[in-house]
C-alpha cells in the first residue's frame, strides 16, 4: 500500500475517534447540563403561587389539548390488546382473564408508557421548538437582560404543568384503555360488562397505582426537562430549532424508555 | 462608566477581539461601526455579560463583569438597557405586556403604577395606539420601538442598542435616532451604539469607534471620523469597493 494511502486511513481513522470523543463529550456535557436544569427547576418551584396564571395556560397546553389524542391511542390500545389476548385465551377457555391482565398492563406499564410516548410527541416537541426558538431569536437573552431567570420564566411553570397533567392524564389513560378493552369483551368475548368490571375491580392493586403514578411524575421531569434544556441549547437559527426539537424528542422516549425499565424493576424485581 | 481593557475573544479557531480597550464615559453616545461579522455585536455582548472574554476585563462603574457571579450580573444588568436587533419581543405577550415585563417580574409597582409608566414609554415611541397588538402583527420598525421602550422602562443609566436603525425606512431611522439623542439630552443616558448606518453614526454619536480585524483601527467625535486618512476608514465610510478592505 503506497504511503500517502495509509496517512490518508490514518488520518481518518483519528478524524472519526475525534469525532466520536467529541459527540461523547457533548453528551456529558449536556446531561450534567439536564440535571443541573432539574435542580434549579426544583428550587424555582417555591414561585409555583407567583406563576399559577403561566402553569394553568402550560397545562392546558400540555395536558388538555393532548386529551383528544391520548383518549383515541388510549381506547385503541386497549381493544387492540384485549382482542390479541382474548381470541388467544379463548381458544384456551381462559378469557375470563383478559381483565385481570388488562388492568394489570395498563396500571404497571401501559398507561404511563402510552402517555409519555404522547406528551412527548404532543407537548415535549411543542416545548423544545418554542424555548429553541426563543434561544435564537435572542428572547432568552433578553430575559436575562431584564434580570429575569429563565428557568423560573420558562422552565419552571412547563415542568409544574406537566408534572400535574402527567399523573392525570395517566389515569384518564388507563381508564379509556380498559373502557377500550371492555367493549372487545363484551362484543368479541361474550363477557357481561358486569363481570368484567368487577373483574377489573378486584384486579386493581395499590401497589400498581402507586408505581404507576411515580412512573409518571418521573416520565414527566424527564419530557419537560429535556425539552427545555434542549431548547435552552439550541443555535443555529432555523436548523438550530429543527435539531433541537428531534433530538429532544428521541432523547425523552428513549429516557422514558430506560427510567420505565428501572422503575419496574425496582418495584417488581427483575434482571437489575 | 464602561471600560474594556484588552479584551480578546476566539469562537473556536476564529480570532474575533484581537486587544480591544475602550472607555466610554457617563452620559456619552459611543458609536461602533465597523463591516458585518467584523465583531461589533460581540463587544456590546460583552459588556452585556453575555460573554466572558478569553483575555482582558470589562468594567462597568468599576465592577468587573466578567467573572462575575450570576447575582453580580443581574445586579449590574439592572442598570443597562438592551435592544436588541430584531426586538427580541416575548412573542406569547402583546406589547404592553412585552415592555411591563421586567417591572411585573420584579414587582416593582403594582399594577395600576406599573401600567402607568408602560404607557407613558408606550407614549414616547408612539406605540400607545398598538399597545394590545401581538408582536407577530407589527412590523419590524415597531417591534424595535417596542424593544426600545422596553429597555428604557427601568430608566437604566446605560443602553446598549445593537443595529437600531437596521431594515427601517429613512423616517423611522430618523426618529430612531431622534431617540437615542433625546435620552441621552434629557436623562444624561450613556449610549453605546452598533450599525452600519453612517448617517445615524453621524448624527448621534458624541464618539465613533471603528472595529477591523479585531482591533480598533480609529476612535474619534464624527468630524475625526470624517476627516480620517486611515485608507479602511475612508474606504467603509464612504462605501467605496476600492481599497484594502476585502469584502
Amino acid at each position: 500500500m503506497p504511503e500517502d494511502y495509509r496517512i490518508s486511513y490514518r488520518k481518518s481513522f483519528m478524524n472519526t475517534v475525534s469525532n466520536m470523543g467529541a459527540s461523547l463529550l457533548y453528551k456529558v456535557n449536556f446531561s450534567g447540563f439536564t440535571l443541573i436544569l432539574i435542580f434549579y427547576t426544583i428550587i424555582q418551584m417555591r414561585h409555583a403561587f407567583f406563576k399559577r396564571r403561566e402553569i394553568i395556560k402550560q397545562m392546558y397546553v400540555s395536558g388538555v389539548k393532548s386529551m383528544m389524542v391520548c383518549g383515541i391511542v388510549a381506547l385503541l390500545g386497549g381493544m387492540i390488546f384485549s382482542l390479541q389476548i382474548g381470541l388467544q385465551l379463548k381458544t384456551y377457555g381462559q378469557s375470563d382473564f383478559v381483565p385481570t391482565m388488562i388492568i394489570n398492563v395498563m396500571n404497571k406499564e401501559l398507561g404511563a408508557l402510552l402517555t409519555g410516548i404522547i406528551l412527548t410527541a404532543f407537548s415535549g416537541a411543542a416545548m423544545a421548538a418554542e424555548v429553541a426558538t426563543m434561544k435564537v431569536s435572542e428572547e432568552i437573552d433578553a430575559l436575562e437582560m431584564m434580570s429575569i431567570n429563565p428557568v423560573k420564566y420558562l422552565v419552571m411553570p412547563r415542568m409544574a404543568a406537566m408534572l400535574l397533567m402527567m399523573p392525570a392524564l395517566t389515569i384518564y389513560t388507563v381508564i379509556l384503555g380498559v373502557i377500550g378493552a371492555a367493549v372487545i369483551c363484551y362484543f368479541q368475548l361474550g363477557m357481561s360488562m358486569e363481570t368484567y368490571f368487577r373483574r377489573v375491580q378486584e384486579s386493581i392493586w395499590f401497589k400498581d397505582m402507586y408505581v404507576c403514578m411515580l412512573k409518571s411524575i418521573v416520565f414527566g421531569v424527564i419530557i419537560s426537562s429535556i425539552s427545555c434544556a434542549n431548547g435552552l441549547k439550541a443555535s443555529n437559527g432555523a436548523l438550530g430549532v429543527g435539531h433541537a426539537t428531534r433530538v429532544s424528542v428521541v432523547s425523552s422516549l428513549l429516557m422514558i424508555l430506560i427510567s420505565g425499565y428501572f422503575i419496574t424493576s425496582l418495584f417488581y424485581g427483575g434482571f437489575l | 462608566m464602561i471600560e474594556l481593557v484588552d479584551v480578546h475573544k476566539s469562537f473556536g479557531d476564529k480570532k474575533i477581539l484581537d486587544s480591544v480597550s475602550l472607555k466610554i464615559e457617563k452620559g456619552e453616545t459611543f458609536v461602533i461601526i465597523g463591516q458585518s461579522g467584523v465583531g461589533k455585536t460581540t463587544i456590546l455582548r460583552h459588556i452585556a455579560g453575555f460573554f466572558d472574554p478569553d483575555r482582558g476585563d470589562v468594567l462597568i462603574e468599576g465592577v468587573k463583569m466578567n467573572g462575575a457571579g450570576t447575582r453580580i450580573r443581574s445586579r449590574l444588568r439592572e442598570k443597562m438597557g438592551f435592544l436588541f436587533q430584531s426586538g427580541a419581543l416575548i412573542n406569547w405577550l402583546n406589547l404592553r405586556e412585552n415592555v411591563a415585563l421586567p417591572l411585573v417580574e420584579h414587582k416593582l409597582g403594582t399594577k395600576s403604577e406599573i401600567y402607568r409608566i408602560v404607557d407613558e414609554k408606550l407614549k414616547l415611541l408612539q406605540l400607545l395606539d398598538d399597545a394590545d397588538k401581538m408582536p407577530s402583527d407589527i412590523s419590524g420598525g415597531m417591534k424595535k420601538r417596542a424593544g426600545l421602550a422596553r429597555a428604557i422602562v427601568r430608566n437604566p443609566a446605560v443602553i446598549l442598542y445593537d443595529e437600531p436603525t437596521s431594515g427601517l425606512d429613512p423616517v423611522m431611522s430618523a426618529r430612531i435616532n431622534d431617540m437615542i439623542t433625546r435620552m441621552q439630552a434629557e436623562l444624561g443616558v450613556t449610549s453605546i451604539v452598533v450599525t452600519h448606518d453612517m448617517v445615524s453614526a453621524y448624527n448621534i454619536a458624541d464618539r465613533i469607534a471603528m472595529l477591523y480585524n479585531g482591533t480598533i483601527i480609529e476612535c474619534g467625535s464624527p468630524d475625526q471620523i470624517r476627516g480620517s486618512s486611515n485608507p479602511i476608514v475612508r474606504q467603509f465610510i464612504e462605501g467605496s469597493l476600492k481599497g484594502p478592505i476585502e469584502s
